[in-house]
């Protein structure tokens, strides 16, 4: 590993001030993904700026919904009962992330900055336009099985790596950020981008600035919920794809739903489209095929990754029938 | 190698350990120029090292405190096994994709590669050699014996301290459960199925952990 420097701050504003001092710098959380990422050499940060004595570990009902500090601790919140309680998506979606012990160490704000793992990406050796900007795409003409096959550029196909992070797409929820030039809320929709012609931002948080927290305002989306996750082994692996369904039912009607894909974008992939129509329909079989064809409108498969288009369109039907099923 | 005095002769390193003899002379250029051990910043709330300069860190391990320097790059798994000579937690892969460096910090279980030392201070380090009392075993090593819980052992004391913790944090009351809460440990002799037994078996007895 490449030596650094090394800082420990104990307020927001230090951090800020640090970072903005040293812009070769980084914070760290976790570490889970940066400290993997500084041994493979892909990032070599001139200083850490260690922001885990912050006091950001929150996880609070308030009368927005539900706050969650960004150093909160993924297995906390995975536990939470109110989370259990009033936010089962989320939690079902914790815990079909990473393995126990990588969970004790992330956290909520490092979850979402965390890169993706395209090969391409981590094997310094090859080109890659998130890692070098401007040498290539190893991916789009290379093994491209993990890859996306939603919102990719010819500069990009790598997917975001987050299981909870398609969750709080679905359930609507909002970033807070703090910069040097105050503080601002970013829809989490909004956070992360597509790859377009830069691939090299992963999302839209400004240079200098840290998380401080997620909010994900109070929703209907109690019962009728599931996250499938599709992946080579039963657990401890990324997803091939995966399905947040969230449904609020009257009877047998869909009053309204919430579908997000992970494993097939640049970002968590909302279905807003699906969304709009399973409103008010029945909720059989028939309408979540509908759905899904609706859903995969515009995917795109490049070679290797194929097999995500049929998987996908299934995995939202699945997904979808499970979350009524109450799974 | 047996230069290392003439190279550097004052250098604490040299001193400090028993262990790390190759790792100490490859990195004895860097320490020829180190400066200081540890630069406050101006500011309260900051504590900065540089390049070639060592933090202080106070940890306490399997029961015994330390006062110890280290670079801001080393983990806490190669503090463990390079400076403390706790070479039972294991290097498997070193990037967090196989368990067998699992330990606990201040009673969770976490990989060891991933965490940096210094982010470790004043945390409460419990590693295999700290499970035991005296020479009696704990109850999840005695069961790994019991059960055939290993062939090679290698990924044995990662398995161990994460089973331990998966029984505490309440994620062992059926094997498919244990089976989704030990995943992070990845066995390659293939003793899953004793290894679950032997977790299900400790579960049962309500044996102390």
């Amino acid at each position: 590993m490449i030596n650094f420097e090394f800082t420990r701050v104990s307020s927001v504003k230090a951090a800020v001030d640090t970072l903005a001092k040293n812009p070769g710098g980084g914070f760290i959380a976790g570490g889970t993904n940066l400290v993997d990422l500084m041994k493979r050499g892909v990032m070599s940060p001139t200083r850490i700026i260690d922001i885990n004595t912050l006091p950001l570990k929150q996880v609070e009902e308030t009368k927005n919904g539900l706050t969650i500090g960004a150093l909160a601790i993924n297995s906390d919140v995975s536990e939470h009962e109110l989370v259990k309680k009033n936010y089962p998506l989320l939690a079902m979606a914790f815990k079909a992330g990473a393995s126990a012990q990588l969970r004790n160490m992330a956290t909520v704000g490092g979850n979402m900055m965390q890169r993706t793992r395209c090969t391409y990406f981590y094997d310094t050796a090859m080109p890659c336009n998130k890692r070098q900007p401007g040498s290539g795409c190893g991916a789009l003409q290379g093994y491209n099985r993990m890859h996306a096959i939603f919102g990719a550029s010819n500069k990009c196909i790598a997917v975001h790596p987050s299981d909870m992070c398609v969750a709080l797409a679905a359930l609507n929820a909002t970033v807070t950020v703090v910069g040097s030039k105050g503080q601002r809320n970013i829809l989490f929709t909004d956070f992360h981008r597509l790859p377009g012609e830069q691939p090299e931002k992963d999302n839209t948080l400004a240079k200098g600035e840290l998380i401080t927290g997620v909010t994900i305002p109070a929703n209907p989306f109690t019962k009728n919920v599931y996250y499938l996750k599709i992946r080579d082994r039963a657990s401890y692996a990324f997803a091939l794809i995966s399905v947040a369904a969230a449904l609020d039912m009257s009877g047998d009607t869909i009053k309204s739903a919430r579908l997000a894909m992970g494993g097939v974008s640049h970002k968590p992939w909302r279905l807003t489209e699906a969304e709009k129509f399973l409103a008010g329909k029945p909720a059989t079989n028939e309408s979540f095929l509908r759905a899904a064809e609706i859903g995969m409108k515009g995917a795109k498969g490049y070679g290797y990754n194929n097999f995500k288009l049929k998987m996908g369109a299934a995995g939202i039907v699945e997904g979808l029938t499970k979350a009524i099923q109450n799974v | 190698m047996s230069n290392e005095k003439t190279d550097c002769p004052n250098h604490e390193s040299l001193h400090d350990t028993r262990r790390g003899f190759l790792k100490k002379s490859t990195t004895l250029a860097a320490f020829a120029i180190t400066a200081p051990a540890v630069v406050k910043a101006g500011e309260n709330d900051e504590k900065i090292a540089g390049f070639f300069e060592k933090m202080p860190l106070q940890i306490e391990v399997n029961g015994t405190a330390h006062n110890l320097s280290v670079e801001p790059r080393v983990t806490l798994l190669d503090l463990l096994r390079e400076q403390l000579n706790l070479t039972g937690t294991k290097k498997g892969c070193d990037h967090g994709q196989c368990g067998a460096c699992t330990v606990h910090v201040d009673g969770r279980r976490i990989n060891s590669c991933l965490s940096l030392a210094v982010m470790n201070q004043g945390k409460k380090i419990t590693t295999i050699e700290g499970l035991a009392s005296g020479d009696k075993l704990h109850p999840m090593q005695e069961a790994f014996i019991r059960f055939d819980g290993f062939q090679c052992g290698y990924c044995t004391p990662g398995q161990i301290m994460s089973a331990v913790a998966c029984i505490k944090e309440g994620h062992a009351n059926s094997e498919d459960e244990i089976r989704e809460f030990m995943s992070g440990n990845i066995c390659r002799c293939g003793a899953y199925p004793n290894i679950v037994d032997a977790i299900t078996e400790v579960k049962k007895g309500g044996l102390p952990l």
